[in-house]
């Protein structure tokens, strides 16, 4: 039976872009389809995550798979004859799982706080984002990537946020670098990757969509 | 090289229950080091720089932290004896997708026993609703992952010492909200490994005055 793969996504998404770059590191043959997250969700995405209503859901043959971490891992498994995403030492696998856990749990929440917040609660956010991304730059170490040699999971899982990166700093009115250069340097090499670079999008766009989300939520 | 299994915890914890249980199902001889939370250990600091956090498990000196991290390490690396995880990927992606969803209960009950007199009610109605899902999801089957016992009711089973607590406290009966829960439960704690890592529920009840007053100084 021929494969049928649809993506349910929304282009600014950190997370779908995670399933979007694993999805094309193994070259599988994808539908993507567009959400209108802000005004109209469509029936397929209620009735494929009807516990979330959220994106991305990853349907494959008809059954849905939702969480990004988790639809990255099914498409690791299900494909496993490419490009291998997690390590197969058990460990290896642990720790990776704990760092993209540790990503979901503190960076996009002071992430968002850096558009979102004003005042003390802007300026703990920074400090705080400021740590975080230095934590993660303390696990890369001198490694090319996260995964040592060659790309993987917790590549994918992080680099999504690279293309929120600019936008943060601009509405936060802070610069991450020079405490984050290891890591923008990494950002960069990933974005060399056709998977990537076709799976993140401009940077501006995000600033945009900030802007268009601030106005919805009456943040000023 | 004999294993060495450590795992730091403390009783109460309804995430340090899914190792104990995890452990317990692969027959894995370890020790149980009791920590105190307002006073911690140099080796729990050690093994878990990041989060400061139990459980942390110690195999042959290496960390592993995260409760369901370590219940999905120990089926891979012990994975002979009562297979946690089922081997479909897509029952696999299910079932993470429910012991993620589990977790997302916890900022909820925190509100419910911790939280700001007149938010329990909210608390409570949230809690019940992610429950009823659940119950939805168990459907009438025996476990979660149907005939066996595994990874989302190990997920699960570790609220249940708190029930008591969370029905005293929220003002709301369990047992009728969602009876099929109820019957799981009382299933899961005949199973030696979980009624050997179930903290006790009425000591879990009594220490909680205890931890509110401690959570208003802290």
């Amino acid at each position: 039976m021929a494969e049928e793969v649809i993506l349910l996504n929304f282009w600014p998404s950190m997370f779908g872009m995670r399933t979007m770059i694993a999805l094309k590191e193994k070259k599988v043959k994808y539908e993507h389809r567009e959400e209108d997250l802000i005004n109209n969700k469509s029936a397929l995405l209620l009735e494929m995550n009807p516990i979330y209503k959220k994106i991305p859901v990853l349907i494959h043959n008809g059954k849905p798979v939702c969480e990004s971490v988790i639809q990255v891992q099914y498409i690791d498994e299900i494909w496993s004859d490419k490009n291998p995403l997690l390590p197969k030492d058990p460990y290896q696998r642990a720790q990776a799982l704990f760092w993209a856990d540790f990503i979901d749990k503190k960076l996009y929440v002071c992430g968002r706080k850096t558009w979102a917040t004003k005042g003390e609660e802007l300026e703990e956010a920074k400090k705080e984002f400021i740590d975080i991304l230095k934590t993660l730059q303390s696990e890369l170490g001198d490694k090319p990537y996260f995964g040592g040699n060659s790309f993987g999971f917790l590549d994918i899982v992080l680099i999504g946020f690279y293309s929120w990166f600019p936008a943060y700093q601009k509405f936060g009115n802070f610069s991450i670098e020079p405490e984050s250069s290891i890591l923008m340097d990494w950002g960069k090499r990933c974005m060399e990757r056709e998977s990537v670079a076709t799976s993140l999008p401009d940077p501006e766009r995000i600033g945009g969509f900030i802007l268009q989300l601030k106005k919805l939520y009456g943040i000023e | 090289m004999v294993d060495e299994v450590i795992l730091l915890d403390y009783w109460p914890s309804m995430f340090g229950v899914r190792t104990r249980i995890a452990l317990e199902e692969k027959n894995i001889k370890f020790d149980y080091i009791e920590q105190d939370l307002c006073n911690k250990s140099a080796l729990l600091l050690e093994m878990n720089p990041v989060h400061k956090k139990i459980p942390v498990l110690i195999h042959n000196g290496k960390p592993v932290c995260e409760s369901l991290i370590q219940v999905e390490y120990i089926d891979e690396t012990w994975p002979r004896e009562n297979p946690i995880l089922p081997s479909d990927p897509y029952q696999r992606a299910q079932a993470r997708f429910w012991g993620n969803f589990i977790d997302k209960m916890l900022p909820g009950l925190g509100k419910l026993m911790w939280g700001v007199k007149g938010e329990e009610q909210e608390a409570g109605k949230e809690f019940v609703e992610m429950l009823k899902m659940l119950e939805s999801e168990l459907g009438d089957r025996t476990y979660f992952g149907g005939e066996t016992f595994g990874y989302v009711d190990i997920a699960l089973i570790g609220f249940y010492g708190w029930f008591d607590a969370f029905e005293k406290y929220g003002n709301f009966s369990i047992e009728a909200e969602c009876p099929k829960i109820i019957a799981w439960a009382k299933r899961c704690v005949k199973r030696d490994s979980v009624a050997k890592s179930l903290p006790d529920s009425e000591k879990v009840t009594e220490l909680v005055p205890e931890l509110k007053k401690k959570k208003r100084v802290g």
